[in-house]
């Protein structure tokens, strides 16, 4: 790989300032819980299913345990009903879901009692969490992955039948990653719909039996195509680490998960943001799920070159929380964009300059790399071409996660035949530039190199006074991406709670064991 | 007025050239091909040459093909609505508002419905503004509020009020079942039925909203894709002044 000169006491401070706003953030999430963090241990414990009226099953129990959630944790109250009922953990929820066995039974329970239940609960849901990966790995090694960048295309339909349709014709034009998009508005949901769907505006709903659906659908064509075909689905949001264990449970490969992008973008409390984003990180590191983060945003509304300097931190801050997870940098894949106005002079030059830095700052991380959309032109001809410098800039990085832009990106949600046409340009950009990164070397003081640097200096000050400030109040302050938010602002601050001297959370305590 | 018959040039004039790309839902085949040739002509087109024919998915095919459009159009008959608005810079709008409007004028906007997509709002409104060109925020005459994406109508509306604004911006990207048009519909329908319309300027935002689009709803105007923040602003301000009688 050629690389840029960059100072690297300078990497070390950004390196070092990161890590310590992610410790400060780290100790107040040990305090906390939430409840969908709750809800997301009822779903490994294996509660599934809703009720008449479409509630989860999740969701009702924790409702109805939400004054003792506190003081125990879901995982004791449901050790104590299983150890009442004598039944299994689904027929237990339901009948505490209707309330046919109340929730307090734990007071007549001994403390002993209660410690091997809970134990037996965690075994079954870090085996499932380690059972996943194992089955990816598999997987992967009997239908190798091809090199990178792997070619990430989306698919948004509202109906998961017809998003399998797309998605094998995605996959027959050479796509590696189908990620298949939300229906709008569903971040802000504070549980997950029941069921197959075929009902969504603008995407599917993300339900554990629509990723059952696409996933087996995507192993029956990468049988047929000879190449693993990895899944994405989108774990922002108010269920955030809920959805992460859904995917966990149906074998995906990736999810959107930052730390901040529901803070800026959807207004989701920011507390319960950095506590949910935390248990689902978790998961996704034993599960072997890789995290995708959200930098791209910053530059969909701020200016590319201006707010460089913003995604570097954002990357920085998500690799500093990360690494607290327990997330190894295989599995970080940092995201970031190519969207600086077309009409600037050496504009692809800065885009080259901001990918590489990305590369050289996280070199083992499968970074996800963003197309153009904010200045796609509806003239279609020219957005192709816009793609395809798009391609040529990723090849030349290294870039992994590479999601293909669309040139009908200003004018509608994709056809069939403009994924094929993207494809077309993604498979001829890394097939005729396949070795190109390990070919050039940068101009020492050039314009890459400087530019590489001028973002390095900006992250350096930015990163040291976000320090001072503690990030939570930096976002107040409107640091990133222009938008203010309060630590009790947002929706979904009253899902948060303390944790209260006899609370149990049993996997998180496993997992964070793991990792030491 | 004379007939100016037109069609479409390729090279030649009259020779009416169109290239075309489509999908048809078949496996590829030389039946494939001629059953592409045969749609073609049922669209009144003629010298078709269906050029490349890909197999894009079980049971798909894709054609690029071109043909000649026979029938001609009477350009001198072609009526077409557009915002008449004289396109101001920002220095100019300032100045406008301060010499005719006498007061700081207030512009709420957002994305309403279910759509969470705030990229057409924030180049609008937005302080940095969208292609080199400020946005409202930056305006010293104006107080530009952007209340984001997923507003319900009843709140946009409750906060135009609040603000006393002069100018809604109403923005929707997502037109996957023609969702935008419900949505700007449930907007003005509920400014009507409250008997407010007459308060406001409403304008109508989106890749694929067209002024035309946007008079049909019942908005002032519509911006599309490209619309720079100086040509809403233009509007806002012009279409201000002839509501209170001022000449610009």
């Amino acid at each position: 790989m050629s690389t840029l000169t960059l100072d690297p006491e300078k990497i070390s401070s950004v390196k070092n300032n990161a890590s310590a706003i992610a410790d400060d953030i780290q100790k107040f999430i040990n305090k906390h819980s939430s409840i969908s963090v709750e809800r997301s241990l009822l779903r490994l414990y294996g509660v599934d299913g809703a009720t008449k009226d479409g509630t989860p099953y999740v969701n009702r129990i924790v409702e109805i345990a939400k004054k003792d959630l506190a003081q125990y944790g879901i995982t004791k109250l449901l050790a104590a009903a299983t150890l009442k009922t004598k039944r299994d953990i689904q027929t237990t929820a339901e009948l505490l879901a209707t309330k046919e066995i109340p929730i307090n039974v734990i007071k007549e329970l001994s403390s002993a009692e209660l410690e091997v239940k809970e134990r037996e609960f965690a075994t079954i849901a870090i085996e499932k969490l380690r059972k996943s990966k194992e089955k990816k790995e598999r997987k992967k090694r009997d239908l190798p992955m091809p090199q990178a960048p792997w070619k990430y295309l989306i698919v948004a339909t509202g109906n998961i039948y017809e998003d399998v349709l797309q998605a094998q014709s995605a996959v027959l034009g050479g796509a590696d990653i189908v990620a298949v998009i939300r229906t709008t508005a569903q971040s802000l949901l504070d549980y997950i719909p029941f069921g197959a769907t075929t009902e969504g505006f603008g995407g599917t709903y993300a339900t554990q039996e629509n990723f059952k659906i696409m996933r087996a659908a995507l192993d029956e064509i990468a049988k047929k195509q000879k190449r693993y075909i990895q899944l994405v689905n989108y774990a922002s949001g108010l269920c955030m680490s809920e959805i992460t264990a859904c995917a966990a449970i149906e074998d995906l490969d990736m999810l959107l998960n930052d730390s901040m992008y529901g803070i800026l973008f959807r207004d989701i409390n920011m507390q319960r943001t950095f506590i949910d984003q935390y248990f689902s990180r978790l998961i996704c590191a034993k599960a072997g799920i890789i995290i995708n983060t959200g930098e791209d945003n910053y530059l969909t509304t701020a200016d590319a070159i201006d707010n460089a300097h913003t995604v570097t931190a954002s990357q920085l801050i998500n690799e500093a929380l990360a690494i607290r997870a327990g997330l190894p940098e295989e599995q970080m894949g940092l995201g970031h964009a190519f969207e600086i106005n077309p009409t600037i002079k050496n504009g692809f030059l800065y885009e080259i300059a901001h990918a590489q830095l990305a590369r050289q700052l996280f070199p083992r991380a499968p970074l996800k790399y963003m197309p153009p959309t904010k200045y796609k032109s509806t003239d279609v001809f020219q957005s192709h071409v816009q793609d395809t410098l798009f391609n040529m800039a990723s090849v030349m990085t290294d870039q992994v996660v590479h999601l293909l832009g669309m040139h009908t990106e200003a004018i509608h949600t994709p056809l069939m035949q403009d994924r094929y046409n993207s494809l077309g340009s993604a498979n001829y950009c890394f097939n005729t530039a396949a070795s190109l990164s390990s070919e050039i070397e940068y101009k020492k003081g050039g314009i890459i190199e400087t530019r590489a640097n001028l973002v390095l200096d900006k992250t350096v000050s930015f990163l040291r006074e976000v320090k001072l400030q503690g990030l939570m109040n930096a976002i107040g302050e409107g640091k990133f991406a222009d938008i203010k938010r309060t630590q009790t602002g947002g929706k979904g601050l009253d899902g948060v709670f303390v944790k209260g001297e006899n609370y149990t959370n049993p996997v998180l305590k496993i997992l964070e064991a793991q990792n030491e | 007025m004379s007939k100016q018959l037109i069609k479409p040039y390729g090279d030649t004039k009259g020779d009416g050239r169109i290239q075309l790309s489509f999908t048809l839902p078949v496996e590829n085949s030389p039946k494939a091909v001629k059953a592409a040739e045969v749609y073609l002509q049922g669209l009144n087109l003629e010298n078709i040459a269906v050029c490349h024919s890909k197999k894009i998915a079980e049971g798909f095919t894709y054609f690029v093909a071109y043909a000649s459009g026979k029938h001609e159009i009477d350009y001198s008959k072609i009526q077409v609505v557009t915002a008449e608005t004289k396109i101001l810079n920002f220095y100019e709008i300032n100045d406008l508002i301060v010499e005719k409007l006498n007061k700081k004028i207030t512009v709420v906007g957002a994305t309403i419905g279910d759509d969470a997509h705030t990229v057409g709002i924030d180049a609008i409104m937005n302080m940095k503004g969208y292609n080199m060109d400020y946005g409202l925020e930056r305006y010293p005459q104006m107080e530009a509020y952007n209340l984001g994406a997923q507003l319900p109508p009843e709140e946009l509306l409750k906060h135009a009020l609040e603000k006393k604004a002069d100018a809604i911006l109403v923005s929707q990207t997502v037109t996957q079942k023609k969702s935008h048009i419900h949505n700007f519909s449930a907007f003005i329908n509920l400014v009507d039925a409250e008997g407010l319309r007459d308060n406001f300027v409403i304008i109508a935002g989106g890749p694929r909203v067209s002024h035309e689009l946007a008079i049909e709803l019942g908005y002032d105007g519509g911006f599309g894709a490209g619309t720079l923040p100086s040509q809403v602003a233009s509007f806002i301000v012009t279409t201000l002044c002839k509501k209170l009688g001022k000449e610009i």
